[in-house]
C-alpha cells in the first residue's frame, strides 16, 4: 500500500479495508451508472445508492467533508479524536451502545479518518439497514462528548500514535516526508496529530470540531448493496431529514507554492535497513472530462510499478538488485495538492545514494526513450481487468463513490475516467515524467539506521500465574 | 446469483430441520487425486482459482527453517520455460492477478482473471507452469535469500515481531509450529532442497482446488485436470505430530527501547476440526474476539485507556494452533495492563459469560454470517479452508445452527479445559522497567 498512513481507523480489528487502495484498480464498470441513484435532502445531505443484489447485504457509509486538512495548528489530530468520540454516546444511545447494537444486528462497523474526510460505516444484512441508518443519523447531531469519556479516549489515541508512528521508523520517515514536502498546505500534518497537540487536547476542542463540521450539508451518505433506492431515500428522509442544516465556515483555499529547489530531511532511528522516500508535487484530478495529466500520471505509476513486470521492480529489484523493494504511489483523487511518491529500501551493502542514482537512471531513460506501446497496453490491461474485479467488493464500490464525492468530483464522471485512462498516449506519459519528476522539485526523506540501544538482559522466570 | 442461496441458508437457521442447502457447490476429485470445488457464478465476467497445498511452514525442519516459504516464493519466479519476467508479463498482459499466501499448514496460490477464453487461457497456463514445473534457479534463489535475510534483520528490530517469535517458540516448543526462519537457516538453503520440497509436497494428493466464476462445469473439469495433471506424483503428506501441552506458567521479558510494551499471552488452543470449535468461537467472541463487544476491549481500552488494540484469538490449525491474547501499552502501564488482562481472563474462567453476553455473541455471529459469503473472494476462501481441512460442505450450512446451540455450560467447560492459566506463557517485549532507555 503506497500511502500506508494516510488513512487510519478506529481499530485494527476489521480486515475490511484490506488492500482496497489499489493503484490503478480504481475504476467502476461502464454499466455502473445505470444502477446508481442520487438525491439531496432539503437539509443538504446528499444520498447516493448503488444497487448490487449479488448477496443479501448492504453497506452504509457516511462521509463528512472534514479531515485532518481542515485542522489548525495546536489541534492537529482532532478530526481523528472526534471519530473515536463518535462511539461514546448520545442521550438516546449511551456510550458503547452504538457498537453493541450494530453487533447485535449482525453488523460490522468502524470508521476511518483521512486527510480529506472522516467516514463511518456499517455492513450488515440489507434487511437490517434501517436500524443502522437510524443509529448513524442520531450521532450526526446529538453527541454527548462527556469529559470523562474524553479523558480515557485521548489516552487510547496516544497509544495508537505510539503504535503506528513513534515506535515505527518507517512511519516516522513518512511523517517527516510530508512535513517537508508541504510548506503551506495542512497536508503537512499527520492525520493522527502531533503528540504535543494530543497532550494538550481538550474535550472543548473536540466539541468545537463537532459543531463546526458535523452537519447534513457537509456529508454524503453512500449505500451499496441489495437495496431499493426509493426505500433508502425514504429512510434517509425519515432519519436524517430532521437534522438541521448548519452554516459552514468559509474554507480557506490553501495552495502550495512551486518548490524553490530540492528539499531533504533525515530521520535517524534504531533500525537495520536504510530507506528513502521521494515525493514530487503533481496535479490532481479536477476536471475529469478534460484533464490529461492526472490520467497520464496514473498510467505512469502503472508503468513504473503497477504489476510484477513493471519497470522499477524489474530494473531495480531483479536486474540491478540495488533495492529490496520499490513502491510507487499516486492518488489522483484528493481535495488538496497531490504528490507522486516513490519508496525504496536499499539492498544489503547498498546505500540510499545508490538506490536514488539507480532510480534516477530509470526515470531519465523513460524521459529520453519514452514508453513502449507494449508497456502502455500492459498498464491499461490492469485498468480494464481492475474495473471488473473491484465489483466483487461491495465496500470498495461504496468507498469509491464516497472518495470521489468528498474530493468535489461526481460519481457520474467515474465512467469518463475509465475511457480517459484508456486514451492516455505514450507521449503523455513521457511528458508528465519529464515535467514533474525533476530534482529541483523533489523532496527526499532518508532513514539513517542507528544501532539498537542495548537493553537490560532478558528476564525469564518459571513463575506461577499471577492472579 | 448466490444471494438467494444464502437466504436459503439463513432461512434454515430458523427451521428445525436441516437439508442440503446453501451454495450450489459441486465437488469431485481429479484423476490424480486433487480435491475440487466448483461454483458457477455468472454475475461478473471473471474467474477465481485457488490452489491450496499441504506445504506450509510446519513442513520445515529446524535446520532448514524457511525452506517451505522459499519454495513457495520461488515457484512463480521462473517455471515451465518462462523466466520470472515472462511470467509477470503474461499475467500483466491479460490483467490477471496472482497472489500467494502461506501459514503453518497451508501454501496457497490464488489467481483472478477475466473469464473470457483468451485472457483465461493465458493466465491458467501460467498458473499450471508455476504449480507443476518451477525452475528454482540458483541465481534467483540467492537474490531472494538476500532479500529475505535483510527483511529478517529489519524485522528483528521490531517489538511486535520479537514478541510473536518468542511467543510461538514458547507455545509450541519443538513442535514444527514453533519453527522460525533464522539467518543461518535461510543462508544454508540450496536449490536442490527446494526441488525436493516441491516434489514431496506439491502433489495432487496434497491439493485442494477451488474454482468460482463465469465458466461452466465441463470447462471447470478441464481446468482442474490441467492444473493437476503435471504435478509431482506420490501419496499425500504424513500428518503432523500433535502439539505437546505446556506444563507450567512462564513469563519472558525481552528488552526493547520502544515506547510501548508488546504483550502476548497464551498456549496451544484448538484444531480446525475441534469438537469444541463452536463453544470456543462463541466464548472467545465474548472474551476478546468480538471487538468493542468483548470484555478485554472494555476492560483494557474503554475503561482504562491502556491500549489501542487488545484481542484474544484461537488460531485453528490441523493440530492445535495458538490461543493468544495480544496488546500493546505504554511502558509505564505494562504491569497494570497485564494484571487487568489476567484478572479478566480469570473472571471469565471462574464465572463464565452471562446469558446476555451469550445472546449478544450469538446474534452477531449468526447475523453476520451472510457477510462472510458476500463476495466471490470470500466464498472461495471458505471453500478452500473446508477442502483443505477435510470438513464437510455442510459445515457452512450448519454454522448458524451450531452457534445457536452453544450454551453457557459449553463455554465454561471448553474454556476451563483449554485456557489454563497455570500453563500459559506471557511474553513481554519492553516491560515496565524504563531504565536504560534513551
Amino acid at each position: 500500500m503506497p500511502y500506508p498512513f494516510l488513512k487510519i481507523k478506529r481499530a485494527s480489528i476489521s480486515g475490511l479495508l484490506g488492500s482496497a487502495f489499489g493503484l490503478l484498480l480504481g475504476l467502476m464498470p461502464l454499466a455502473s451508472s445505470a444502477t446508481v441513484s442520487e438525491r439531496t435532502l432539503s437539509n443538504g445531505l446528499k444520498v447516493i445508492v448503488k444497487e448490487d443484489h449479488r448477496a443479501p447485504v448492504a453497506v452504509a457509509q457516511v462521509w463528512y467533508r472534514a479531515g485532518s486538512m481542515d485542522e489548525s495548528y495546536g489541534t492537529t489530530g482532532v478530526a481523528h479524536l472526534l471519530e473515536h468520540m463518535m462511539f461514546k454516546g448520545t442521550p438516546k444511545v449511551p456510550a458503547g451502545e452504538f457498537s453493541k447494537r450494530i453487533a447485535a444486528l449482525g453488523g460490522r462497523e468502524n470508521a476511518f479518518t483521512a486527510r480529506d474526510y472522516t467516514a463511518y460505516f456499517q455492513t450488515l444484512q440489507a434487511a437490517r439497514l434501517e436500524q443502522a441508518m437510524a443509529l448513524e443519523a442520531d450521532r450526526m447531531t446529538h453527541l454527548t462528548l462527556a469529559p470523562e469519556a474524553f479523558a480515557k479516549e485521548i489516552e487510547v489515541v496516544k497509544e495508537e500514535r505510539r503504535l503506528r508512528t513513534e515506535d515505527n521508523p518507517q512511519a516516522r520517515l513518512y511523517e517527516q516526508l510530508l512535513a517537508a514536502a508541504y510548506t503551506e498546505h495542512p497536508y503537512r500534518h499527520p492525520v493522527i496529530g502531533w503528540m504535543s497537540d494530543l497532550n494538550s487536547m481538550t474535550v472543548t476542542d473536540a466539541r468545537h470540531w463537532y459543531e463546526r463540521w458535523y452537519a447534513p450539508n457537509n456529508a454524503t451518505l453512500v449505500v451499496a448493496g441489495a437495496v431499493r433506492p426509493e426505500q433508502v431515500f425514504a429512510w434517509a428522509e425519515q432519519y436524517y431529514g430532521p437534522v438541521p442544516r448548519r452554516e459552514m465556515p468559509i474554507r480557506k483555499p490553501f495552495t502550495e507554492q512551486e518548490p524553490q529547489g530540492g528539499r531533504q530531511v533525515t530521520v535517524r532511528a534504531p533500525a537495520k535497513l536504510p530507506a528513502a522516500l521521494l515525493a514530487w508535487p503533481v496535479p490532481r484530478l479536477q476536471q475529469p472530462a478534460t484533464d490529461v495529466e492526472p490520467y497520464a500520471l496514473e498510467i505512469l505509476a502503472g508503468v513504473l510499478d503497477g504489476h510484477g513486470s513493471a519497470r522499477l521492480p524489474q530494473a531495480l529489484v531483479k536486474t540491478q538488485r540495488v533495492t529490496l523493494d520499490v513502491d510507487v504511489g499516486y492518488d489522483s483523487v484528493s481535495r488538496g495538492p497531490a504528490q507522486f511518491v516513490i519508496g525504496l529500501t536499499p539492498a544489503e551493502g547498498r546505500g540510499v545514494s545508490d538506490v536514488i542514482a539507480a532510480l534516477k537512471g530509470e526515470l531519465q531513460r523513460l524521459v529520453k526513450d519514452g514508453v513502449s506501446e507494449v508497456e502502455l497496453d500492459r498498464a491499461k490491461a490492469q485498468v480494464v481487468a481492475g474495473q471488473v474485479f473491484q465489483q466483487d467488493s461491495l465496500f470498495y464500490q461504496a468507498m469509491q463513490i464516497g472518495e470521489w464525492e468528498t474530493a468535489g468530483l461526481s460519481w457520474r464522471d467515474r465512467t469518463l475516467r475509465f475511457d480517459r485512462l484508456r486514451a492516455v498516449t505514450a507521449d503523455q506519459v513521457r511528458a508528465v515524467a519529464e515535467k514533474y519528476l525533476r530534482d529541483t522539485r523533489l523532496t527526499l526523506a532518508e532513514l539513517v539506521p542507528l544501532p539498537m540501544p542495548i537493553g537490560q538482559p532478558a528476564l525469564i522466570s518459571g513463575d506461577s500465574h499471577v492472579r | 446469483m448466490f444471494a438467494k442461496q444464502i437466504m436459503a441458508v439463513l432461512g434454515m437457521t430458523f427451521m428445525a430441520c436441516s437439508a442440503q442447502a446453501g451454495l450450489d457447490v459441486q465437488q469431485w476429485r481429479t484423476s490424480q487425486g486433487a480435491r475440487v470445488f466448483f461454483v458457477a457464478n455468472h454475475d461478473l465476467p471473471m474467474l477465481d482459482v485457488s490452489a491450496t497445498f499441504e506445504a506450509g511452514a510446519a513442513r520445515d525442519s529446524a535446520a532448514t527453517a524457511g525452506l517451505a516459504g522459499m519454495t513457495h516464493a520461488l515457484m512463480r519466479l521462473g517455471a515451465g520455460g518462462l523466466t520470472e519476467q515472462q511470467i509477470a508479463e503474461r499475467l500483466a498482459d491479460v490483467g490477471a492477478v496472482m497472489a500467494q499466501s502461506q501459514d503453518a499448514d497451508r501454501a496457497g496460490f490464488s489467481l483472478r482473471t477475466l473469464s473470457g477464453a483468451s485472457e483465461r487461457k493465458v493466465a491458467l497456463a501460467v498458473l499450471q507452469a508455476v504449480l507443476s514445473r518451477p525452475h528454482f534457479e540458483s541465481a534467483v534463489l540467492s537474490r531472494e535469500k538476500a532479500r529475505a535475510i535483510a527483511g529478517l534483520r529489519e524485522a528483528e528490530t521490531q517489538p511486535e515481531f520479537i514478541a510473536e517469535r518468542e511467543f510461538s517458540s514458547r507455545v509450541f516448543g519443538t513442535h514444527p509450529y514453533g519453527l522460525h526462519q533464522r539467518i543461518e537457516s535461510l543462508a544454508g538453503l540450496d536449490a536442490t532442497q527446494l526441488v525436493a520440497f516441491h516434489r514431496q509436497y506439491y502433489r495432487a494428493a496434497n491439493l485442494t482446488l477451488v474454482l468460482m466464476g463465469d465458466i461452466d462445469r465441463p470447462t471447470a473439469e478441464a481446468i482442474a485436470q490441467q492444473l493437476s495433471q503435471d504435478l509431482p506424483a506420490g501419496p499425500a503428506a504424513d500428518s503432523l505430530p500433535a502439539v505437546p501441552l505446556r506444563t507450567q506458567a512462564e513469563t519472558v521479558i525481552l528488552p526493547h527501547h520502544a515506547t510501548q510494551s508488546h504483550l502476548q499471552i497464551g498456549l496451544p488452543g484448538m484444531t480446525r476440526d475441534d469438537p469444541d470449535y463452536f463453544p470456543l468461537l462463541v466464548g472467545n467472541y465474548i472474551l476478546g474476539g468480538g471487538g468493542f463487544d468483548s470484555r478485554l476491549m472494555q476492560e483494557v481500552r474503554d475503561r482504562r485507556g491502556f491500549a489501542y488494540s487488545v484481542h484474544s484469538y484461537f488460531m485453528p490449525l490441523r493440530q492445535r494452533g495458538a490461543f493468544e491474547i495480544g496488546l500493546q501499552t505504554r511502558r509505564e502501564a505494562t504491569d497494570e495492563a497485564l494484571a487487568v488482562v489476567r484478572s479478566t481472563v480469570q473472571r471469565f474462567l471462574d464465572a463464565g459469560p452471562t446469558e446476555a453476553e451469550l445472546k449478544q455473541a450469538q446474534a452477531n455471529l449468526i447475523g453476520s454470517f451472510p457477510l462472510r459469503l458476500d463476495s466471490n473472494k470470500k466464498i472461495v476462501e471458505h471453500l478452500a479452508m473446508l477442502g483443505f481441512y477435510g470438513l464437510p460442505l455442510s459445515w457452512l450450512d450448519e454454522y448458524p445452527r451450531q452457534v445457536a446451540a452453544v450454551t453457557l455450560d459449553d463455554i465454561r467447560r471448553a474454556f476451563r479445559a483449554r485456557v489454563v492459566p497455570e500453563q500459559m506463557v506471557t511474553v513481554i517485549v519492553g516491560g515496565q522497567d524504563t531504565r536504560g532507555r534513551k
